[in-house]
């Protein structure tokens, strides 16, 4: 073989690259979760979200209804044919009980197909899209800590409420982002604002300034960025850099908490974004956030809270349905309130919608910030199902 | 003015952009051209000696204050020195052997970087402040650009002819050249050929660190930020020609206008422009545009 060809052919191998970790436990309550372990997406949820489900496990007592339980991980590399044939085979070889759906809306969805086939919980966490409870709910799948119509709905709102009524996209170029830009432009339609163009990037783009150019080019005062984790940002960095900021505000319509942690508060203070948690409101967040610091040495995203109330949620279930059936366990999930240090007075919907409470923040500026990790001034609660799809919006079946 | 459609002044800024990122992509495929051309190890280390170079400046400025001109020179060195730890100890063992386990080990040792860095620092990234000299921007009257990219340019522009040149037209050069055509008759001149092409190797590693530094204070330093790139560049130096020095720094900075107009008119395609290009120049000129059968 040439050697040029074998370059050729491994760059090609390395850009399709596997690598899958999984552990692989006996027979007991086997609850697994397949997210972005190693790329744009791992601080979000990653390895920390392990360790939150496996503080709801050590919590729940380690042991429920007589069995042992067990934790199961995978890294699905943003790519969502590894995630759905990850899960599958979770599901026939290592007898499964419950997938927690990670960060990544593409993977997602394509997990939901496979959970709803093999009739499990399909319990997400880290995927935005709203698709999850809408045209592709399942009656499997529960949708726990956020989506794009929530976060839409929060920080479009409050953009356009600010006098922000020209808009400009820059969206991350798959499920989430589409769903994410399509969601938000509804909002900013009905608030009477408009949106005068977009632009699409692809996942982990090494460099947006091109993209940028465009989005200021457009006039618009607002530039929405539809995307998430590390390309939000260098979205932010290089907006920054050009002076975009000069003449248009920036709305990030999803920023974790270690997306300020990174960008640090000088380039990032005064901006508005929505999430569904913040380790430091009130004195039961923090005192769990603290066990999650002593482990992780970083503050828990809101991802890696609902990681953890959504394994604690589940295993309440069985103890109470005595049972691992999936379809009890769902039933007992259905008609239980949801109290713990994510959500106060939640329920879950008959679309699969898990309805709390969502907050709108705005950043502090470095003054007001009192320690490492105190970023943020809730500015808004959005109460119950005000911030959800409604009814009339939904096309899901299962909700009518 | 227009030009398919989009403005003259918004048309060159795009294409101004393209060669920003053209400029790293050439002295990273500088690189690799290098380190094929004189060892002919594929080597997929590359990544992770860029991001490596841009951790030891951030690493620098943080615990020890080092400036940013300081870090494009101790970057490169520490770098370097950890290339020729690489070369002494693993790759010496491959030469004659086929090329593939090169491959193979450089990949795996990027693997393992990777995950060091990211054990340690995650994956959300490091700031890296523009240096004072190179803040502010320049209004060129059809786009503001940033000092710092318009150094960017011109710091690869340099640092590729410059290399270019020490290879191909002085002495030391054409002992290198000499000694990997046949080692044994150059050896037998009293050169010193191992040493030669360690210190090559660490060279090209070198490179790489120099790249990662200049990247540093515009995108966020992420132990990601080399497996992002490296693929793109392995495009680059398999449509250049493996090996050809002239060729990697040529197509670098043609690649990166293409990519940039790319991005203007059909973004979607913007990371994948590269490689249909590779497809085609593989059908075409199966060595690469400046490449020689061997």
């Amino acid at each position: 073989m040439k050697l040029n060809q074998i370059a050729a052919t491994a760059a090609l191998t390395l850009a399709a690259a596997t690598g899958a970790h999984a552990q692989i436990s006996g027979d007991v309550i086997k609850i697994g979760i397949i997210t972005d372990m190693s790329s744009v997406y791992a601080d979000l949820d990653g390895q920390g979200g392990v360790e939150a489900i496996k503080m709801a496990i050590a919590d729940a007592g380690g042991t429920v209804a007589g069995k042992k339980v067990e934790v199961m991980y995978a890294d699905h590399q943003n790519k969502a044919d590894i995630a759905a044939a990850k899960a599958r085979e979770w599901f026939d070889t290592q007898g499964l009980d419950m997938l927690i759906g990670g960060t990544n809306s593409g993977t997602s969805l394509a997990m939901a197909k496979v959970a709803a086939e093999k009739k499990k919980p399909f319990l997400v966490v880290g995927a935005a899209t709203s698709a999850l409870t809408n045209d592709q709910c399942t009656p499997y799948t529960v949708h726990w800590a956020y989506d794009t119509v929530a976060l839409s709905k929060g920080t479009g709102n409050a953009v356009v409420k600010a006098g922000g009524k020209t808009w400009f996209f820059l969206t991350a170029d798959y499920a989430f982002g589409a769903q994410l830009q399509n969601d938000t432009t509804k909002v900013v339609e009905a608030a009477g604002g408009k949106v005068v163009g977009s632009v699409k990037h692809p996942l982990n783009a090494n460099d947006f300034s091109s993209f940028l150019l465009q989005a200021q080019s457009s006039k618009a005062q607002i530039l929405g960025l539809a995307n998430a984790g590390g390309d939000t940002i260098n979205s932010i960095k290089a907006a920054n850099e050009f002076g975009i900021t000069k003449s248009m505000k920036l709305a990030g319509l999803l920023i974790f908490i270690n997306d300020i942690h990174s960008l640090g508060l000088k380039t990032t203070q005064g901006l508005y974004l929505t999430d569904s948690w913040y380790w430091n409101q009130n004195a039961d967040t923090r005192a769990w956030s603290r066990r999650f610091f002593e482990k992780m040495k970083r503050m828990p995203s809101s991802l890696q809270a609902a990681d953890y109330s959504a394994t604690l949620q589940y295993l309440n279930a069985v103890k109470a349905s005595n049972s691992d059936d999936a379809d009890k366990v769902l039933a007992q999930m259905r008609k239980t309130k949801i109290n713990d240090i994510f959500a106060k007075g939640g329920w879950i919907r008959g679309d699969g919608r898990m309805v709390h409470d969502m907050y709108l923040m705005q950043v502090k500026t470095p003054e007001q910030s009192t320690e490492p990790w105190d970023y943020y001034n809730v500015v808004q609660t959005f109460k119950g199902e005000e911030p959800w799809t409604t009814k009339a919006e939904s096309k899901c079946p299962l909700w009518k | 003015m227009e030009i398919f459609g989009i403005p003259l002044q918004a048309f060159l800024g795009q294409l101004l952009l393209g060669l920003v990122n053209g400029s790293f992509y050439a002295i990273l495929s500088l690189g690799l051209a290098v380190i094929f051309g004189l060892l002919g190890i594929v080597n997929f280390a590359h990544g992770a000696l860029y991001m490596m170079g841009a951790y030891v400046a951030w690493l620098g400025l943080e615990y020890f204050g080092m400036n940013y001109w300081l870090a494009l020179l101790v970057a490169p060195l520490v770098v370097g020195a950890l290339g020729l730890l690489i070369e002494r100890t693993l790759l010496k063992q491959l030469y004659r052997i086929d090329p593939i386990y090169g491959l193979l080990l450089t990949f795996g040792l990027s693997l393992i970087a990777e995950g060091i860095f990211r054990d340690r620092f995650g994956v959300s990234g490091q700031q890296y402040a523009v240096p004072e000299l190179l803040q502010g921007a320049t209004n060129l009257g059809f786009m503001i650009l940033p000092n710092y990219r318009g150094w960017v340019v011109f710091a690869s522009l340099l640092i590729c002819f410059g290399t270019w040149y020490l290879i191909e037209r002085t002495r030391l050069g054409s002992y290198l050249r000499a000694g990997t055509e046949n080692p044994a008759l150059v050896q037998a001149f009293g050169v010193n050929v191992p040493l030669m092409v360690a210190l090559t190797y660490a060279f090209g590693a070198g490179l790489a660190a120099v790249a990662g530094v200049l990247a540093a204070p515009v995108i966020q330093i992420t132990p990601l930020m080399g497996s992002n790139l490296i693929i793109v560049v392995f495009a680059v130096v398999v449509i250049g020609g493996m090996g050809s020095i002239l060729g990697s720094i040529l197509t670098g900075l043609v690649l990166g206008l293409v990519e940039g107009l790319t991005k203007v008119f059909y973004p979607e395609a913007s990371n994948i422009v590269v490689f249909v290009i590779m497809a085609i120049v593989l059908i075409i000129r199966p060595a690469g545009l400046f490449g020689k059968e061997r």
